[in-house]
């Protein structure tokens, strides 16, 4: 994974509550056995107008030109600000990669579901969860017609708004570790190998029927 | 000792070590693996050069994209892309050494119906997949979530996950159901009130005597549907029902250590006096048979209610989804759940396809006769052994003169990757767990009910209250 480095970028506002990995990505992407390339289809049913199948060539599609992302002044956001709930349904990873092929590096909102919210630290995305008031003052800046810019520093825990505003965040401390080091998660826990197997001999012993 | 709830215990007995941030490694016991979330999985483990940690943990069945019809089986499947996968999924299962129910297999089928149907799903163990209704497992005391691809590798290389502990929620269904009221009208009742972000953060013991009434079948709707609260995991008890529904099964442990695992299995219940971050109870006597009217599981309501108006919310943000939701829906505020008529009707799903749910659809279905206007009403049984049943049983006959089409086994309709879907507008009665949009096909809208209100629903033409047929 590549360490997630400090950023300034355009906020691409959604103004919707649940949503879900089926919105994301829908589901005819999830037959492809590659992880990457998901990005054009990000949003696909919000985002074009017709039916998208997996390897279309989505230069040609028809966009739907009521979708936030296909405004220019948000096409290159990288990060997306959304209400609460993101990312339920289901566990697709699928999700953050189509996220993160897109462009987008950050994520705000005032919940997410969880088990997208662990998926996004696997793939260099970070979730931020803030109270729902700063999503609202951040949701009336973001609708302006110049777009609002956040930078994003992840060492300090700290926003600050292109009108000097500074909102500190919160983050996991493993979690921030591993983006910013941009570490192999299975490569550290198999430095604790000899932990798992003294685990598994105790275990063999008090539970022989989970190993049988 | 403090008193322990289920969940410290089973999250006790699995710690392999804790780091000082209070972030634990987590010893996983299981793993159900299926075609669409494990190929990136298994390409990393190839990459790095890494084998599994323990080959005998896994167990892989392909569910999502095989198609349900005798045809496509015996000819192999259309969809090219589909195709590859699930055949990605065999050369992975063989190379890696992992034991596979390929399409063809009796044993085949969701991959949530035939992990407790084979025994492999352990009660006090700890059970992933990369697919969140993984939380259907803890029906059995076991400490079962969902995850994403790269922990799927993550635990097929170290059979361990990196995890922090959860909060925990005890949720009490007090007293006895009404007739026609079943599991799914439980869980429906219990996110429409807590809502579906409620239990984020949470995992779920769900108790009282309306629980414990159920069967393990029942239990295991329960707990599918705790992902749609925005649970991670779902808990109920052991009691004699889950040792009972263990014994003799082929993944589980047999003679003597058979009642060795029976007794721990035993100690697998909250002490009295367990502390619980959050305490909820409903009144199980409350509960009428539900039904989701909106694009969210906590869209649902009574089949005696109405469709609610977005004048009435004063938050915006409920507002609006409101109103996004009765456009996508092609609902008007106000109208009666039932006079909405439906095009589809889907019997099935990891939620109720399992020999219960068909025999309650069954019991409705008898006699009677899907209603001229609906265009297609389909059973898909959980498993092939599930099938082997029914048809043992005649369920299948009764199902076919009613109308209904009788099915191979897989996830089918529930999330239509194969050839079962919705066209856009369609409307369906749905047994599964997930009425977002697009989920049966794009365009299409799907109501959650039980077994027994989706073929109420699809002799009637519309919804209608199962108990008063
Ligand atoms: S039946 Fe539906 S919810 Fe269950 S595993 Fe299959 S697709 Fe997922």
């Amino acid at each position: 994974m590549q360490p997630f480095q400090n950023f300034t970028g355009v906020v691409a506002p959604m103004d919707r509550a649940n949503i879900d990995t089926d919105a994301l990505i829908p589901k005819q992407f999830l037959k492809s056995i590659k992880r990457s390339g998901f990005g054009s289809y990000l949003f696909d049913e919000w985002r074009y107008l017709d039916h998208g199948e997996p390897d279309m060539d989505c230069s040609q599609r028809p966009l739907n030109p009521d979708f936030i992302l296909n405004d220019p002044r948000f096409s290159s956001a990288q990060i997306l600000l959304a209400r609460e709930n993101f990312g339920c349904g289901s566990s697709r990873e699928h999700a953050p990669w189509a996220l993160a092929d897109f462009g987008f590096r950050v994520i705000l909102a005032p919940s997410f579901a969880d088990i997208f919210f662990n998926n996004c630290f696997k793939n260099g995305v970070l979730p931020i969860q803030l109270d729902s008031e700063q999503i609202q003052s951040l949701f009336e800046k973001a609708g302006c017609a110049t777009p609002l810019q956040i930078e994003v520093d992840l060492s300090v825990q700290l926003l600050t708004l292109n009108n000097g505003d500074q909102i500190p965040f919160t983050v996991d401390a493993g979690n921030k570790q591993r983006l910013i080091e941009g570490l192999d998660d299975i490569g550290l826990t198999l430095q604790q190998a000899d932990a798992i197997l003294e685990y598994e001999a105790r275990r063999k012993v008090e539970a022989p029927w989970v190993f049988a | 000792m403090s008193a322990k709830t289920l969940y410290d215990k089973l999250w006790d007995a699995h710690i392999v070590r804790v780091d000082d941030t209070g972030t634990a490694l987590l010893y996983i016991d299981r793993q159900l693996i299926h075609e669409v979330t494990s190929p990136q999985a298994f390409e990393g483990l190839r990459l790095a050069g890494r084998q599994p940690w323990r080959a005998s943990a896994n167990l892989a069945v392909p569910d999502h994209n095989v198609p349900t019809t005798e045809q496509e089986r015996a000819a192999g499947i259309t969809d090219p892309v589909a195709r590859i996968q699930v055949a990605a999924l065999g050369t992975n299962c063989a190379t890696f050494g992992i034991t596979e129910f390929a399409m063809g297999d009796l044993r085949q089928g969701i991959v949530h119906v035939i992990g407790p149907e084979q025994g492999f799903t352990l009660p006090g163990s700890t059970i992933v997949c990369g697919d969140s209704h993984t939380s259907t497992h803890g029906a059995f005391g076991a400490l079962a979530f969902g995850i994403g691809t790269s922990e799927v590798e993550h635990v097929l290389a170290t059979q361990c996950l990196i995890q922090r502990p959860s909060k925990t929620m005890f949720i009490s269904v007090d007293g006895a159901l009404g007739a026609g009221v079943t599991a799914k009208d439980i869980v429906l009742a219990i996110i429409g009130e807590i809502g579906t972000a409620g239990g984020t953060g949470y995992v779920i013991e769900f108790v009282g005597d309306a629980i414990r009434a159920l069967s393990i079948e029942g239990r295991m709707t329960v707990c599918n549907m705790t992902i749609e609260a925005g649970a991670r995991a779902g808990l109920i008890a052991v009691d004699e029902k889950t040792i009972d529904y263990m014994r003799g099964r082929p993944f589980a442990p047999s003679g003597e250590l058979f009642e060795q695992a029976a007794a721990y299995w035993r100690t697998l219940v909250s002490d009295d006096g367990a502390v619980f971050d959050r305490v909820v109870h409903l009144d199980a006597a409350s509960i009428a048979p539900q039904v989701t009217w909106g694009t969210s599981p906590e869209m649902v309501l009574p089949i005696n209610g109405q469709v609610p108006d977005p004048a009435a919310e004063s938050d915006p943000v409920k507002a609006a989804s409101i109103r996004n939701a009765l456009n996508y829906m092609g609902l008007t505020a106000g109208q009666p759940i039932t006079e909405i008529a439906v095009d589809k009707v889907f019997i099935g799903s990891c939620t109720n396809s399992r020999i219960e749910d068909l025999r309650a659809a069954a019991a409705v279905a008898k006699g009677r006769k899907v209603s001229k206007n609906i265009k297609l009403a389909l059973v898909v049984p959980g498993s092939g052994l599930v099938k082997e049943q029914a048809e043992a049983e005649g369920l299948d006959q009764i199902f076919t003169a009613a109308g209904f089409e009788w099915r191979e086994p897989g996830c089918s309709m529930c999330l239509a990757m194969n050839a079962d879907r919705l066209e856009a507008g369609e409307r369906c009665a749905s047994t599964s767990n997930r009425n977002f949009e697009g989920r049966q096909g794009q365009g299409g809208r799907t109501h959650l009910v039980s077994p027994a209100m989706a073929v109420a629903a699809a002799v009637n033409g519309h919804f209608v209250d199962v108990r008063t047929l």
